[in-house]
């Protein structure tokens, strides 16, 4: 009865509060938080000193630059497609339509390390698509950045398409009275609602792009300084018995994580509220 | 298509290509554009989906049918079947249960710390797979907190399948739970308080009334989160052992594979998680259309 009397707001008539919310904390607790917290823990067993050391040497930097900087641009292409894709489904009408519509999800179904072989395959040197390329697709940072478009692909679609999907006609046929040419109304009307939801998406994709591993891996061809990203790296510094470095670099990465979750609710938030003003 | 009023459904008629000339609605795009768009779109989806997941059925039966066969039915892709179903089937209750109860607590009462909880389910979505298997390592690994004790008592979690179960609950943590909390919040509270009047208890309650009002959603999650569960290769590649015919999951077998060269083999048994994907969207699409018009029954209900 503990949780009940401390939290609940409200007296309910409803029975099961202590039972749910004390297996739910309960679960959360063993399965996360603890797990989680064993990182910072372990963190702190370094000095600030051997913390920097771990996290700043020359090849864990460049690691950095090639995470951050392909998932960024992987989650810029996305942007760019993903809303011309919500579009496209939203409003126009064509051959397999829901069929498409449906495939959109399949980097989240299908398994990363399917994914990885399978980009590897098409832009190997004599893969369908690479073939024809002037230039080396897999094994470059080239190759990280596709892997990354490919599972980035559905996050910026299903946080746009139900956002253009309830954008009132009206609002459009008022623009178009008042003189508007289709452009004017797209970008002084429709893009503005839209935006949030944008910015969500694109928020969501970068993030997923920072820790993904297995569709990259196989494709990167995980050349130190190179092509090497910093999932990479901390399994390699795993495999060389090196927990504290691993765990300072995942350190890193987590704060970075963290920082873009709390962004991404802040954006939802600001999109909810848009959206209730302009409904 | 109430916004073209005067010049009568003219945007259908010139996307059939009937009508000879026809006044564009003011809120539609040139045909041109339309056209364009529709091939970007298109274009872009064929060159990141449709090719990658084509590529996977044509290498794998490049080689034939029997060295498909061969492929799949050897023992060690046998076994990494095995410990797949297993980890799905263990991971995934667990997480089923975790979910239905957080969403009753989230979605039927008001309580401080709400927002907290919500964000802390979604947390394993923002970590990545690679730091979910880390966290295991540091918590039972031979060096972590608790190493020593399960050595005491001959006990393996890490490079064992105890700790590709944990790393696989961990990562399909959120997607029961997300999947429920707002049908069950939209739903409101009005039919359990009416089943309660009537004198049910509280699991006659569950059992007849809530469950069965978010049934779909709830396989929606089950769906979602078994195809994670049998597909995750970061979380469980750290704390597998990569033994093989072991610790090796179906993910882990395609990579000991493909890295020996064996490109046909290795996409054979990519192929079964690629039709697994495909059954898991059309799964998802027929009961995405079931959820749809329930949300639209219940809306109606409530006006």
């Amino acid at each position: 009865m503990f949780l009940h009397k401390t939290l609940l707001k409200r007296h309910s008539v409803l029975p099961g509060f202590d039972l749910a919310l004390g297996f739910a904390l309960l679960y959360i607790s063993l399965i996360v938080l603890i797990p989680l917290s064993a990182v910072f823990l372990k963190t702190f067993t370094l000095t600030w000193q051997q913390f920097l050391d771990a996290t700043t040497t020359p090849r864990v930097m460049a690691s950095y630059r090639l995470t951050f900087g392909a998932s960024f641009l992987a989650a810029l292409l996305n942007a760019v497609f993903g809303f011309i894709v919500a579009w496209v489904l939203v409003r126009y009408t064509f051959p397999f339509k829901r069929v498409i519509d449906a495939l959109v999800d399949l980097p989240f179904a299908l398994p990363t390390a399917v994914a990885g072989i399978a980009l590897t395959a098409i832009y190997a040197h004599n893969g369908v698509l690479g073939q024809w390329l002037p230039f080396k697709v897999s094994f470059t940072p080239l190759g990280v950045w596709v892997a990354l478009v490919f599972i980035g692909l559905p996050f910026v679609v299903r946080t746009v398409q139900p956002v253009l999907e309830d954008v009132n006609r009206e609002l459009e046929e008022a623009a178009a009275t008042l003189g508007a040419n289709r452009w004017q109304t797209f970008g002084k009307v429709i893009f503005p609602i839209v935006m949030p939801a944008l910015l969500t998406g694109f928020a969501l994709a970068f993030a997923r792009a920072l820790g993904e591993y297995g569709s990259v891996i196989f494709i990167a061809g995980n050349m130190p300084m190179v092509s090497e990203i910093t999932p990479l790296l901390i399994i390699t510094r795993l495999e060389q018995y090196d927990y504290a470095g691993a765990t300072a670099i995942a350190v890193v990465m987590l704060v970075a994580s963290f920082a873009l979750l709390l962004l991404i609710n802040l954006l939802q938030s600001w999109a909810r509220k848009r959206q209730g003003g302009l409904a | 298509m109430n916004t073209a009023a005067l010049p009568a459904k003219a945007p259908r008629a010139v996307a059939a290509g009937t009508a000879p000339r026809r006044i564009r609605a003011a809120t539609a795009e040139a045909p041109w554009v339309r056209m364009l768009l529709i091939g970007l779109a298109l274009g872009f989806m064929t060159l990141f989906l449709f090719v990658p997941l084509v590529t996977v059925f044509y290498e794998a039966f490049k080689k034939g049918w029997d060295v498909y066969v061969a492929a799949v039915s050897e023992p060690d892709a046998l076994s990494a079947i095995k410990l797949t179903l297993i980890a799905a089937v263990i991971s995934v209750p667990l997480n089923l249960v975790f979910g239905v109860a957080a969403a009753w607590a989230i979605a039927k009462f008001e309580f401080h710390g709400k927002n907290l909880l919500l964000t802390l389910i979604d947390l394993p979505f923002s970590v990545s797979p690679v730091i979910a298997g880390l966290i295991y390592v540091l918590v039972f690994g031979l060096q972590g907190w608790f190493g020593s004790w399960f050595i005491d008592h001959d006990l393996k979690i890490i490079f064992a399948v105890p700790g590709i179960v944990l790393a696989t609950t961990f990562v399909t943590f959120p997607f029961v739970a997300r999947e429920l909390i707002p049908l069950m919040q939209a739903q409101g509270i009005e039919q359990e308080e009416a089943a309660r009047v009537l004198g049910a208890d509280g699991w006659q309650m569950l059992w007849r009334v809530t469950l069965p009002n978010v049934q779909w959603a709830l396989l929606y999650g089950v769906i979602l989160c078994n195809a994670r569960a049998m597909g995750e290769f970061g979380a469980v590649s750290v704390v597998s052992g990569h033994i093989r015919g072991q610790t090796n999951t179906l993910p882990l077998h395609i990579e000991i594979i493909y890295n020996e060269y064996q490109f046909a083999a290795a996409f054979a048994v990519a192929s079964l998680l690629a039709l697994l994907a495909l059954v898991t969207l059309v799964l998802k699409y027929l009961v995405e259309q079931r959820v749809k018009t329930q949300l639209r029954c219940d809306g109606d209900r409530s006006e």
